[in-house]
C-alpha cells in the first residue's frame, strides 16, 4: 500500500506523463532532495526555484496562462501568507477578463498540526483557501483520494489548491484504498520509486504502472456509515473524526462521518443528506475558529435545515491564537483531540429537544 | 543615457503620431467621461505615449508562446491602440458597459486583456506583473529557437519597491536558465504623491547590473529615441533569449488618477508637443494640419463616446459568470 506521499509522487508521474505536466515547481523539489516529504522524487519536470512563494506562484500564474500546465508546491502553507494577492490574482484571472483567460496550475502545499512542528510548520489554510472566490480546493485524506485528487486538479481548467495534511503524508491507507495498478507489496514499491539515501545521482525511478484514476472534484466521501450524528470533516481531522466515532460507538452513539474532500466547491448535497438523516451535525476542522470554513457550513445549515435538526450545530476548530505551540500540551490545547470529538458526538446524539 | 541622434523614417514618425495623439485623445475623452459622470474612475498614461505607442508597433502579436506576451499596467493605453486595440472599446470599460470586452463592466478603466493578443490581464496591484512574467518568458524560451516570442513587463518606478520587481530580475537571470524577458520601468518621477527621489537612492536600471542583466537608461518623451532604444531591446532579448531592462524616463501630464483631479499638469514635458514640433521643423505636416488632425480625432471620440453612453450596462445577475472557467482556453490553438 502506498503512503499519501508516494501517491502524491506516483499523480505527479502520471501528470507528466499522460496528463501534460510541464513543470513541477518550488523549493527543493527537484534533485538532489525532491521535496522535503519525498513528495517528487524521481519527477523528470520538477525543478527548484529560489526561495521566493511569490514568485513560485507568479511563475506558475504565468507558465499557466502561457499553455503550460505547472504544478507549484509551496514548502509549508505557513509561507504562502505573502502570497495572498497574487492566489487572488490567480483566482480572479477569468473573471475579471469575463471569461477570455483561464489559469490551470496545481498549488500544492503540507498543511496542519500533528507533527509538533511549531508555530511556522504548523498553520492551516483551509479558511483562508476557501476565501479567495475562483479556486477550487481540495485537501485528501488518504492515499487513494491524494491520487486521484492531484489528477483531478491537474486536468482542471481552473486553479486548484492542493492541501496536504502534513501528517498523514506517511499514513498509509486501507486495502479499500489502493490505487490501481500499484504493486501489492509495499517494499516493492518502496524499492521502485523511494530514492536511496546518500548519492541518488544514478538513480532511476522505476514507477508502476497507475492508473488514470480522476476523483470528481466536488464529491465528498461516506469515511463512516452511522444514524444518531454526523461529523463532516477532512483532512487530518477526518481521521480523529473516525476514531471519536469509534470511541462514542462504544457508549451505543452511531457516527457518521463525512469527508468532504473538496471544499471549494463543497458537496452540499452530501452534508445535506447526512444531516437529514441524524438531524445532528459537527463540523470539524483545526484551523483556527473565528471566520473559520466550519463556520460558513454550520450558518447554511442553520439556514436551510433549521427545523430538521434536533440540537443545536457546533463547530470544534482550532483556538483562535497566532501560532500551534511547540510544547505536546500547547498542541493538544490547541487543536480539536479525539477526547473531546468524542465528548461532542455523546452530547449531540443524547441532546434532547 | 541613450539620446539623440536617431533618426525615423518620414512614415514611421507619422505613424507614431496617429497613435501618440489618438491615445492622448482617448485619455482626454476618458477623463471628460469621468468629470461629467460617465464613469467612476479614471488612470492612463498621458505622457507616456512616445514610449508605449513604439512598444505597441514593435509587438510581435499574436497567440501562444511563438509570440510575445504583455504585463502592462493601467498607463498602457498608448500601447493597445498601436496594437490595433479600438478606441472604442476603452470607452465601453470606462463607461463599464457588459460590452466592455476586456471586463465586462467589471475593472477601471485602461485595465486591457486579451488572450488573442497575449495580454495578460491589467492588475491595480502595483508590481503583480514582474512576478508573472518569468512564466511566460519561460513558455517563450521552450517555443523553441525559432520563435521570436518574448515577454514584455512594465510598471511605474514606485512599484519597483515591490519585491515582485526583485523576483523578475532573479528569477530572469538564473544561471544558465536565462529567460527573453523585457522588463520595462516607465520612471514619471512619481508614486501617487510621493516624489521618487524621496524613496529611491538607487539608479532604477542599475540594479539590473547586480545580475548581469544588460540595461540602459532613455528619455521617454522623444519617440525617436524610445523606438530606437525600444528596437535595439528587443532585438537583444529576442535574439539572445536573456532579460534586458529598460527605463524610460516619462512625465505624467494628468497627475496620478481621477482622484487627484486629473488635471493638465504644465511644468513637464509633453511627448506629443515634442513630436509635432520635430514634424513641423522637418516639414512633413503643417501646424494647421495637426490642428486639424487633433480637433477631428477628438471629435470622433466625443460622438463614441456619446453612443457608448447608451450601451446597456451588465446586470446584477453577470456575477457570478465566469467564477470558474468549463474550458481551457488557454490551452486551446
Amino acid at each position: 500500500m502506498a503512503t499519501m506521499v508516494q501517491a502524491m509522487r506516483l499523480a505527479l508521474h502520471v501528470g507528466e506523463e499522460r496528463f501534460g505536466v510541464t513543470d513541477v515547481l518550488g523549493q527543493d523539489v527537484g534533485p538532489p532532495l525532491g521535496g522535503i516529504f519525498t513528495q517528487t522524487q524521481g519527477i523528470k519536470t520538477a525543478w527548484n526555484t529560489p526561495l521566493d512563494e511569490r514568485g513560485i506562484v507568479g511563475t506558475a500564474i504565468g507558465l499557466a496562462m502561457a499553455g503550460q500546465r505547472p504544478v507549484a508546491e509551496i514548502q509549508f502553507c505557513d509561507y504562502a501568507f505573502n502570497s495572498i494577492d497574487l492566489l487572488k490574482l490567480a483566482g480572479g484571472m477569468c473573471w475579471s477578463s469575463a471569461g477570455d483567460w483561464n489559469c490551470p496550475m496545481v498549488l500544492m502545499m503540507p498543511v496542519g498540526s500533528g507533527i509538533r512542528g511549531s508555530i511556522y510548520h504548523s498553520h492551516s489554510f483551509d479558511a483562508q483557501a476557501t476565501r479567495i472566490p475562483g479556486w477550487k480546493v481540495v485537501m485528501p485524506s488518504n492515499p487513494l483520494d491524494a491520487y486521484g485528487l492531484m489528477l483531478a486538479a491537474i486536468a482542471d481548467p481552473n486553479p486548484v489548491m492542493y492541501l496536504a495534511p502534513k501528517a498523514l503524508l506517511r499514513v498509509r491507507g486501507t486495502a479499500a484504498q489502493r490505487i490501481p495498478g500499484e504493486p501489492e507489496d509495499q517494499q516493492a514499491l518502496s524499492k521502485m520509486i523511494d530514492a536511496p539515501l546518500g548519492d541518488r545521482s544514478a538513480w532511476v525511478p522505476r514507477w508502476p504502472d497507475t492508473s488514470s484514476l480522476v476523483l470528481p472534484i466536488g464529491q465528498a466521501r461516506v469515511a463512516r456509515e452511522g444514524t444518531d450524528v454526523t461529523v463532516v470533516s477532512y483532512g487530518r481531522m477526518a481521521h480523529i473524526a473516525l476514531q471519536a466515532a469509534e470511541r462514542a460507538a462504544n457508549e451505543g452513539v452511531d457516527a457518521e462521518v463525512i469527508d468532504l474532500r473538496t471544499l471549494i466547491p463543497y458537496d452540499w448535497e452530501a452534508i445535506q443528506e447526512s444531516i437529514r438523516k441524524t438531524r445532528r451535525v459537527l463540523f470539524l476542522n483545526e484551523d483556527t475558529e473565528v471566520t473559520n470554513f466550519g463556520e460558513h457550513l454550520l450558518r447554511r445549515a442553520v439556514e436551510e435545515l433549521f427545523y430538521e435538526l434536533e440540537a443545536p450545530p457546533r463547530v470544534l476548530a482550532g483556538a483562535h491564537v497566532p501560532g500551534i505551540g511547540l510544547a505536546d500540551a500547547l498542541e493538544r490545547a490547541s487543536v480539536p483531540q479525539v477526547d473531546e470529538v468524542a465528548l461532542s458526538l455523546r452530547e449531540l446524539a443524547r441532546h434532547v429537544p | 543615457m541613450l539620446t539623440r541622434n536617431c533618426t525615423l523614417s518620414p512614415s514611421l514618425l507619422l505613424k507614431l503620431y496617429d497613435q501618440m495623439l489618438l491615445a492622448r485623445c482617448l485619455e482626454e475623452r476618458l477623463i471628460q467621461m469621468h468629470k461629467q459622470g460617465d464613469g467612476f474612475f479614471w488612470v492612463g498614461g498621458p505622457g507616456e505615449e512616445a514610449l508605449n505607442a513604439s512598444l505597441g508597433l514593435l509587438v510581435h502579436k499574436g497567440r501562444g508562446p511563438e509570440y510575445d506576451y504583455l504585463h502592462l499596467h493601467y498607463r498602457s493605453t498608448a500601447t493597445l491602440l498601436a496594437m490595433g486595440a479600438d478606441p472604442v472599446d476603452a470607452l465601453r470599460q470606462m463607461k463599464n458597459t457588459a460590452s466592455d470586452p476586456y471586463s465586462r463592466g467589471r475593472n477601471f478603466c485602461n485595465h486591457y486583456s486579451k488572450r488573442a493578443w497575449n495580454v495578460l490581464p491589467v492588475s491595480s496591484t502595483i508590481g503583480v506583473q514582474f512576478a508573472m512574467a518569468p512564466g511566460t518568458a519561460l513558455a517563450n524560451k521552450r517555443a523553441g529557437a525559432a520563435s521570436k516570442g518574448i515577454t514584455i513587463v512594465q510598471g511605474g518606478d514606485a512599484g519597483t519597491a515591490e519585491g515582485d520587481f526583485s523576483t523578475c530580475l532573479i528569477w530572469s537571470s538564473l544561471p544558465g536558465r536565462e529567460l527573453p524577458c523585457l522588463m520595462i520601468v516607465t520612471n514619471n518621477q512619481w508614486g501617487i504623491s510621493t516624489p521618487a527621489a524621496h524613496m529611491h537612492a538607487e539608479r532604477i536600471a542599475s540594479r539590473a547590473d547586480a545580475f548581469g542583466i544588460r540595461n540602459a537608461v532613455v528619455d521617454g518623451n522623444d519617440v525617436e529615441v524610445c523606438y530606437t532604444a525600444l528596437s535595439h531591446a528587443m532585438d537583444y532579448v529576442r535574439s539572445t533569449r536573456r532579460p534586458f531592462l529598460l527605463e524610460a524616463n516619462v512625465s505624467r501630464l494628468y497627475g496620478h488618477t481621477s482622484a487627484s483631479g486629473a488635471n493638465r499638469v504644465t511644468d513637464e514635458v509633453d511627448c506629443l508637443e515634442l513630436l509635432e514640433e520635430r514634424i513641423a521643423t522637418l516639414g512633413l505636416l503643417t501646424r494647421d494640419r495637426m490642428r486639424q488632425q487633433r480637433a477631428d480625432c477628438t471629435h470622433q471620440l466625443r460622438e463614441s463616446a456619446k453612443l457608448v453612453c447608451e450601451e446597456a450596462q451588465p446586470s446584477g445577475e453577470d456575477i457570478y459568470r465566469d467564477v470558474f472557467a468549463t474550458r481551457d482556453l488557454v490551452h486551446e490553438q
